[in-house]
């Protein structure tokens, strides 16, 4: 803990998002956690002083060995077009691509961060077509086949730590950081897609505060309505790995607390969904995407029962954008609600 | 004649390279470069139009907001609807929330620190500034991240989360809020107004407005160097005084406003054009020009609806992935300075017409805005009827074209959408940044920041100009959305 860690923090295919969040980090504040865990920071795009030839300078010792790289953090995806040239991203200042600063990096670094989707898989970067040819650290979408490819290790002997959402919520980037600099971030810390397990073993819909109308079925159909957004509004929370609604965003947010589906982000081609992203896809009338972990003859089973069982409350309330009736009374407002 | 290649450019949000030619200690001539290509408008083609929400916030997390709202202007023109009053206004809240947080972080994170740096450390100021704005180590940074992420707990309860919500809809927002957060809200936007009063203003938010000449604010100014703890917004003048920042980074003075913070019908912050006076905007004079930019498949400038991207990385004479926009073939400047001459803020207007558009006059304009769209929200979130409804319903046709217009913290943004077979034909955004640090055109026009940093004077022995740094910074460039 007496020594300090070096992070470089560095930006190519992406939007800067997962920054901004991680400036909204609180209780502590960005800076005082990096002071706690002892980390230095060599350069971060939107908060050191240095640039251009300084910039440069510190870049080329890291490379000749003469300054220690503790952390390498990327954000947004590692351009490769166009051909493999690397070209749609050029390092300013240089002649160098990005695509290559970030592979003599990365192995040269002790651990190797992807922060955001885009870092890890592609990301938004990475949609449509991939104009850019765009991929993550160590993946594309799901398969190991990014530029630093499937046996990549970093000084450390960890894969490509891969803090995925669009963007990350400034916690899962502290913790993971705080985790590194203190050497207690091994292997078994990391879910098969390379995410930190701390945030990505629970589940989005877990503490969704729509969870009764979940229960019975009552769905909302248009935006701003309260009901359960998974059947008609393309909600992936019962898939999307994060703890979303566990650990909230901005003080009390969450995008279903927020009123809107979960679109997966932290899950690798959420960006290329098959279907409109608020529509859910279904067959015969069944969602196509089930709960994770539901056997599909339980969920229709229970889907099916729990719409009859549908008390009239949660029925109106699903399709009002306020509280209509409120629990134990009837639909005529005002009345008691007797038994059934 | 000396070429000197400044880059990367941090503390602006993306990439950015800047090429001088240097002689006599002047910057003779300036290229500026956008060296990230993104695609967004190739990823949009063929999408479903509703789609858009999910891609084009995620152009930029620092701008995200004002690219949701774009789009949603877009799609409900498009669909022929419109927002519903409690939409109109949360969205002007949520929209108001990033604007002023940008400017604050502006301010702070990004434009102060080069005034800590140590080519000043001979200034009788330095010690002060120093202490104060140091890049990550000076007392400010670390005083101004709490405030700010607890302003942002608006987002929290009014969009989900932020950046990249899918909150705003084309007929309003997905919230509906109650009395209780109605009351977070109010209290949020209490304790910030707290924060601006005590360190940025050192004043109350009514005194800052109401300044309405160069006389009056320097007036003032007086009286905040008389107090033991002045704000940082005397800080930031007693500098700009003794540097002449008033003397730097003058553009074509042409200012534009696509109008801000809209609400029946009208806007906070009028639309129109400054050009000596207020004249009209008109939307079908814009066009985007892709003679120096690596782009291919476009003869002449066209109107965005029109407007094609198809990158060609080995254009000659190309040197950006940046297209050149103009407004009837004329460079104009956007951000906060130009909705303040639109809007026809006294100060403002009083300042620009003795020293023009320039890099004092640029941050004066934009922490005058956090003072007034602070107060502007306060009165907004009183008027949300909480029982009314949040959001209108419409429907995409099949074939249909749209355009939506914001203004971000930085200045003017535009979406156009071409609909056909129900699928995204043709999607063209025209950022603020895109207008500010345009390349030149066909014409060899050069952009607003080449113009500005025209005569930009270079210090003996100065390998790193750092009039250049103020004059770039000063207009909050926002690479991500300059080529996205």
């Amino acid at each position: 803990m007496s020594e300090q860690k070096n992070l470089l923090w560095l930006q190519s295919g992406g939007c800067g998002g997962c920054s901004m969040s991680l400036l909204c980090a609180e209780g502590p504040d960005l800076l005082s956690m990096f002071e706690g865990a002892g980390i230095n920071l060599l350069w971060h795009p939107s908060l050191s002083e240095s640039c251009d030839d300084d910039f440069h300078q510190l870049c080329d010792d890291i490379l000749s060995g003469k300054l220690s790289l503790d952390i390498l953090c990327l954000e947004g995806s590692v351009i490769r077009g166009p051909n493999g040239s690397g070209a749609f991203h050029r390092l300013s200042g240089s002649d160098k691509t990005m695509l290559q600063l970030i592979q003599e990096l990365a192995n040269q670094a002790l651990h190797v961060v992807a922060i955001g989707s885009c870092a890890a898989y592609g990301g938004i970067t990475s949609a449509g077509d991939n104009p850019t040819d765009s991929c993550g650290l160590q993946y594309e979408g799901k398969l190991k086949r990014g530029v630093l490819g499937d046996n990549f290790q970093s000084q450390s002997k960890l894969p490509v730590i891969n803090i995925a959402g669009c963007p990350t919520h400034p916690n899962w980037v502290t913790e993971t950081l705080i985790q590194l600099a203190f050497n207690e971030l091994s292997t078994q810390h990391l879910d098969e897609l390379g995410r930190p397990r701390s945030y990505a073993d629970h589940l989005v819909h877990h503490a969704c505060p729509r969870n009764e109308y979940y229960e019975f079925k009552a769905s909302a159909v248009n935006p701003s309505e309260l009901g359960c957004m998974m059947e008609h509004m393309g909600c992936l929370g019962t898939q999307a790995h994060a703890d979303c609604n566990t650990r909230l965003w901005n003080g009390e947010g969450s995008c279903l607390r927020g009123g809107y589906a979960c679109i997966n982000c932290t899950s690798p081609d959420f960006e290329r969904p098959s279907h409109p992203f608020m529509e859910t896809p279904k067959i015969a009338g069944i969602p196509m995407g089930l709960p994770t972990d539901m056997p599909k003859a339980w969920f229709v089973a229970l889907a099916s029962l729990s719409k009859a069982a549908t008390p009239p409350r949660l029925r109106t309330n699903s399709r009002s954008d306020h509280i209509c009736i409120p629990p134990g009374k009837s639909a005529i407002e005002g009345k008691q609600g007797g038994k059934k | 004649m000396s070429r000197k290649i400044v880059g990367p450019f941090n503390r602006v949000e993306g990439d950015l390279e800047v090429q001088l030619d240097i002689k006599d200690n002047r910057v003779q001539d300036a290229w500026v470069v956008s060296p990230l290509y993104r695609g967004f408008e190739q990823i949009l083609h063929g999408k479903d139009p509703n789609d858009a929400l999910v891609y084009t916030p995620r152009i930029c997390g620092i701008c995200s907001v004002s690219q949701s709202v774009a789009t949603a202007r877009a799609l409900a023109d498009a669909q022929g609807i419109s927002m519903s009053p409690n939409g109109s206004i949360a969205t002007n809240l949520i929209l108001g929330n990033e604007n002023v947080a940008d400017h604050l972080t502006h301010f702070y994170l990004f434009f102060m620190p080069d005034f800590a740096r140590n080519v000043y450390s001979g200034k009788s100021w330095f010690d002060l500034i120093q202490r104060r704005f140091k890049a990550v180590s000076g007392s400010a940074t670390k005083e101004i991240l709490p405030p700010r992420a607890e302003f942002l707990h608006l987002m929290g309860l009014l969009a989900g989360k932020w950046p990249h919500s899918l909150a705003i809809q084309p007929g309003g927002t997905t919230r509906s809020i109650a009395i209780q957060e109605k009351i977070r809200i109010q209290s949020i936007l209490q304790n910030f107004r707290r924060f601006l009063e005590q360190t940025l203003f050192a004043d109350n938010l009514e005194a800052i407005i109401d300044l309405k000449s160069q006389q009056e604010l320097d007036n003032w100014l007086d009286t905040q160097n008389q107090k033991t703890n002045p704000g940082d917004f005397a800080h930031f003048l007693n500098l700009a005084h003794d540097l002449n920042l008033c003397e730097l980074g003058r553009a074509s003075d042409i200012f534009m406003s696509y109008g801000a913070y809209e609400k029946d019908d009208s806007h906070l912050f009028l639309r129109g054009v400054w050009d000596k006076q207020l004249v009209e905007f008109n939307p079908d004079t814009i066009s985007e020009d892709i003679s120096h930019s690596w782009m291919d498949h476009q003869n002449q400038a066209a109107h965005p609806y029109k407007g094609v991207t198809i990158p060609l990385a080995d254009k000659s004479n190309a040197y950006t992935w940046c297209k050149a926009p103009r407004l009837d073939n004329q460079v104009v400047e956007v951000g906060a300075l130009a909705r303040q001459m639109v809007n026809g803020h006294p100060l403002i207007r009083d300042l620009v017409q003795q020293s023009g558009g320039n890099v004092r006059n640029r941050v004066i304009a934009r922490l005058m805005e956090i003072a007034q769209v602070t107060i502007a929200m306060q009165n907004w979130i009183g008027e949300i009827k909480i029982k009314e409804p949040y959001c209108e319903h419409g429907k995409m046709p099949d074939e249909a074209q749209g355009f939506g217009l914001v203004e971000a913290a930085r200045g003017s943004l535009g979406h156009w959408i071409r609909v056909k077979k129900g699928r995204i034909l043709n999607y063209q955004i025209v950022a603020p940044t895109t207008w500010n640090f345009s390349p030149r055109d066909i014409n060899g026009v050069r952009g607003a920041l080449e113009q500005a940093l025209l005569n930009a004077p270079v210090m003996e022995g100065e390998k790193n100009p750092v009039a250049v740094q103020h004059i770039v910074r000063s207009f909050d460039p926002c690479m991500v959305c300059t080529v996205h």
